[in-house]
């Protein structure tokens, strides 16, 4: 059976390392992150579609004041980190961690850089998440 | 998309405006900033005001629930300021709360349902610790796909910045000119969070050190000290510390009332002529990153309705939660054509004594930004601008009849924009 076009089975496919959009069938509008009603046609039969995982920097920026969540992963004040907007090949863009950049050198990260789909995975068992990021 | 005109049912004027103190209020939850403000609203109306008049409460308020663990605080409210029963609704736009309590304020006597109605915002925001309001405001984005990836507020809108300079060349410095600037005007506003300058906060910064024995620092200017990693640290780069606007407690209130019935209460009443509010998607849905979608709609109604165009407005208090975000506005609203907001700060078009002042209450920047009110505050101080009511901070020179508030939730996610006239 075809996964809900919910956000816990787009989480539930970064686990399986993939990313994947929602294609509405009736008019083949694109959808990430993925949706169950299409917002052009109205059309409500959706079909899942793997991203090729590759695109460019569309807008960044380097976050040294972190949320509880970064902070917990050991981002902060003396440890910044990278994240973004990216516009993915087939045309959706989507927020991202940005890898492969120095977050402590931000005037040399360019917007229109090309960047590859990655998956970053933290916790372990039952708290096991897989956080989308896209590295340079 | 339909763009059919739309008119109020009838006219709406303000007869009445205040705000409390912003800034770290300790102690004080929000019934007491809001009763602080709701007094300075009705020694404002210069003819008396029966409270009990008073036919229904409109509030912005953002997050009373996480900032207070109190929610349902309309009816609080009302009972403070002695309304009760009247009905009490809290209206909820993230940081754009406070213009979206303005606009169903001005819908229901515009629809003749009340001739009279108060408007409020109120947000008490200091008693968390910072991380904590950080994730708080976190909240009025896309917790389940911007969140994950590590956005925070100053984070979106730092993003938006990076969109803006790769389009346009826009530079720091242009942020940091914001910044100064609206610092001079919160100076001079007694009620502003900092009621100081950038020059003020370096003194004081010297003086802090020699009392401490610590080696003291030098700045060239206020540019100097603004490019300094440790006066001025980034927060999400290209945002440093002085391009966010702080966390504040505060409150502001407006009474409102049915057009015919204005010069009963002032003989300066402040009418509300044009009314417009959009929605726009999460950040990364955006086709073009570097403007706000929902508040190019939002004036377009509002100028529709008014009958005037951008180049009318003499002045305007616009939503600078972040300095970018004043220049992206001042675009949006077609003041400056896109890309050009920033050249305009730079040439003093916006500062007070400019040719368009913006932001003459020193903004969210300097004035302190309680997410809640804010909407609200903004309208308080085009009602003193306009009436010549504004002290040291008044235009110079202006004879102010149309003026424009821009009040933002979130990156864009909600967006209302009023426009006022003195006849």
């Amino acid at each position: 059976m075809e996964r809900e076009f919910t956000s816990a089975s787009f989480n539930e496919f970064l686990g399986e390392k993939k990313l994947m959009a929602s294609k509405c069938i009736k008019c083949g509008a694109l959808y990430l992150p993925p949706r169950p009603l299409c917002i052009k046609c109205f059309g409500t039969e959706m079909e899942w579609v793997e991203m090729k995982g590759k695109g460019k920097l569309a807008a960044f920026t380097t976050i040294a004041i972190a949320p509880t969540l970064m902070l917990e992963e050991g981002y902060g004040r003396d440890n910044p980190y990278c994240t973004g907007v990216v516009e993915l090949e087939e045309g959706p863009k989507i927020s991202a961690r940005i890898l492969g950049v120095d977050a402590k050198k931000p005037e040399e990260i360019k917007i229109g850089t090309p960047l590859a789909v990655d998956f970053v995975e933290r916790g372990e068992g039952e708290g096991k998440r897989t956080f989308l990021a896209f590295k340079a | 998309m339909i763009k059919k005109s739309r008119k109020l049912g009838r006219g709406v004027a303000i007869v009445g405006a205040g705000v409390c103190k912003f800034g770290t209020l300790k102690g004080r939850s929000s019934r007491d900033l809001f009763v602080e403000a709701f007094n300075e609203m009705r020694a404002s109306v210069d003819k008396g005001l029966e409270i009990k008049d008073i036919e229904a409460l409109y509030v912005g308020n953002f997050s009373s629930d996480f900032f207070e663990g109190q929610g349902h605080i309309a009816p609080i409210m009302a009972d403070w300021v002695g309304l009760v029963p009247r009905p009490a609704t809290r209206v909820e736009g993230a940081c754009a709360s406070g213009g979206v309590a303005l606009r169903e304020g001005i819908i229901a006597i515009a629809s003749g349902l009340y001739d009279m109605v108060l408007v409020g915002g109120v947000e008490k925001m200091t008693d968390l610790p910072t991380e904590r309001v950080t994730d708080t405001l976190g909240g009025a984005s896309d917790v389940l796909y911007e969140v994950p990836a590590g956005f925070t507020f100053p984070g979106l809108y730092a993003a938006i910045a990076t969109a803006h300079m790769n389009k346009y060349g826009t530079k720091v410095e242009h942020f940091m000119k914001v910044a100064i600037k609206n610092h001079n005007n919160g100076a001079l506003n007694p009620k502003a969070q900092f009621n100081s300058t950038i020059k003020d906060v370096m003194a004081s910064r010297v003086k802090k050190a020699q009392e401490r024995g610590q080696p003291v620092p030098t700045w060239e200017n206020e540019m100097g000290f603004l490019k300094d990693d440790r006066a001025n640290p980034v927060v999400a780069w290209p945002m440093r510390l002085f391009d966010c606007s702080p966390i504040t407690d505060g409150a502001a209130c407006l009474l409102l009332v049915a057009e015919d019935m204005a010069k009963n209460f002032t003989d300066t009443p402040i009418y509300i002529i044009g009314v417009g509010q959009a929605s726009d998607v999460a950040l990364h849905d955006k086709e073009d990153l570097s403007c706000i979608g929902a508040a190019k709609e939002a004036a377009r109604q509002a100028y529709d309705m008014a009958g005037v165009g951008p180049e009318d407005i003499q002045i305007a208090e616009v939503h600078d939660c972040f300095t970018i975000a004043e220049i992206v506005a001042t675009e949006d609203l077609g003041f400056f054509k896109p890309g050009e907001g920033a050249k305009a700060v730079e040439d003093g078009v916006t500062a007070r004594d400019g040719a368009k002042p913006i932001n003459t209450s020193g903004g969210l920047k300097s004035k302190g930004h309680p997410v809640g009110a804010s909407g609200v505050a903004q309208t308080v101080e085009v009602w003193h601008q306009m009436r010549g009511e504004a002290g040291p901070r008044q235009v110079p020179g202006m004879d102010i009849k149309l003026a424009l508030t821009h009040n933002v939730g979130a990156t864009g996610g909600t967006c209302v924009v009023h426009i006022y006239e003195r006849r």
